[in-house]
């Protein structure tokens, strides 16, 4: 019997000096991705997305043969800079608030070009390419500046706030919610440290930290891409390009994210 | 056509460090598409440098090589004025010449 005592207790002792591995590990692990992307962040590949969004951005195309200096983000025609960090904000013109990807496709359908098919393309195919160029350009403009969604409209409160119900909405064969991964700090995902989105992520992190060059795929993501894989991971359907549930998700995590500084297009695992 | 080259090259010590991001699919030819078909290689195949259009590094790449891939170098006795250019050719034919003046 006392032996048996003395075992259980080794086993507990074990149990714990185990644990307290697996924290370290952890650390080193978060570590270890930071030191990764702190590495590649010097020839970060976003760049080829931003020089050839640069270039889209002048070019005169469509049936209109328009550039995008007509093109009004917020700022004003053709105001690159500061734009990003203020969207989704509410525009006169189409009685709506939109993203950066949605306001772009409003653009684009001024060129000549018919938005709804753009807006059905998969990703990485078609204009949708030119879309994550002209993404990435936007949001580097914006880099280092600190994110304040303009709320002084009845819509764009309404907007964050049909986000925020979106987001703590549970459902799904997993009766999963986006809160679920990204409602509580150290949460992750295998390796991942998963940015908790109920408050603050912190510079540069979460909504700040997008669009991305993603390593794995080898691809640049904007949100829209982001959300839409968020989607096929709680098993939900997938959300229509550019709809107003992705632009009121976007609302409410860029709300949340007011005063982080903006590190897009970053550079992920 | 392809997509410009990122380059940057800046002056250290008593030469200069290169560094170039080149867009490129970099396929392998050994991925199969969602029909089962396999993809096609197509990868660069050899990259040159020069300074001052003469060729001070060549380098004969494969399938090994990243997509999007980056590349660094030092250049002895380059300095500030002088003229890089970066050139590669893909297994396809296809090629793209990229300049940039050291900085």
């Amino acid at each position: 019997m006392k032996q048996r005592h003395a075992a259980a207790w080794a086993a507990g002792v074990l149990a714990v000096t185990g644990c307290l591995a697996s924290a370290q590990a952890q650390t080193s692990t978060a570590d270890g991705i930071a030191q990764y992307r702190a590495l590649l962040a010097d020839g970060n590949p976003a760049e080829l997305w931003e020089a050839k969004g640069e270039l889209l951005w002048t070019q005169k195309r469509g049936s209109k043969n328009l550039s995008f200096e007509t093109c009004d983000l917020g700022k004003g025609a053709g105001v690159v800079k500061g734009a990003f960090v203020e969207l989704p904000r509410w525009f006169a013109d189409t009685q709506r608030v939109q993203d950066l990807e949605s306001r772009l496709l409003t653009c684009m359908a001024a060129q000549g070009f018919n938005a709804a098919e753009i807006a059905a393309t998969p990703f990485g195919r078609g204009e949708q390419v030119n879309l994550e160029a002209l993404v990435a350009y936007v949001s580097a403009a914006s880099r280092g500046m600190k994110f304040n969604l303009p709320q002084g409209r009845t819509e764009e409160r309404q907007m964050a706030e049909a986000g925020k119900r979106l987001f703590y909405f549970r459902a799904g064969p997993y009766d999963f919610s986006c809160a679920s991964c990204h409602g509580e700090p150290g949460k992750r995902i295998r390796l991942q440290d998963l940015p908790d989105l109920a408050k603050s992520p912190g510079d540069g992190v979460g909504f700040a930290a997008w669009p991305a060059y993603r390593v794995s795929s080898g691809e640049l993501w904007s949100m829209q891409r982001r959300l839409n894989d968020c989607y096929r991971q709680q098993r939900f359907p997938f959300p229509g390009y550019a709809s107003d549930a992705t632009i009121a998700l976007g609302s409410f995590m860029g709300v949340q994210a007011r005063g982080a500084l903006s590190i897009a297009p970053a550079i992920k695992r | 056509m392809s997509d410009p080259m990122r380059i940057r090259a800046q002056v250290q010590g008593s030469g200069a460090v290169v560094r170039v991001l080149m867009s490129h699919e970099m396929e392998t030819g050994q991925r199969k598409d969602a029909a089962g078909k396999t993809i096609p290689a197509w990868h660069i195949t050899e990259v040159t440098a020069a300074l001052n259009g003469k060729t001070v590094m060549t380098a004969q790449w494969g399938t090994a090589i990243a997509k999007n891939p980056f590349t660094q170098f030092t250049v002895k006795g380059a300095k500030a004025g002088d003229k890089i250019s970066i050139a590669w050719v893909d297994n396809r034919g296809d090629s793209r010449t990229d300049e940039v003046v050291v900085a």
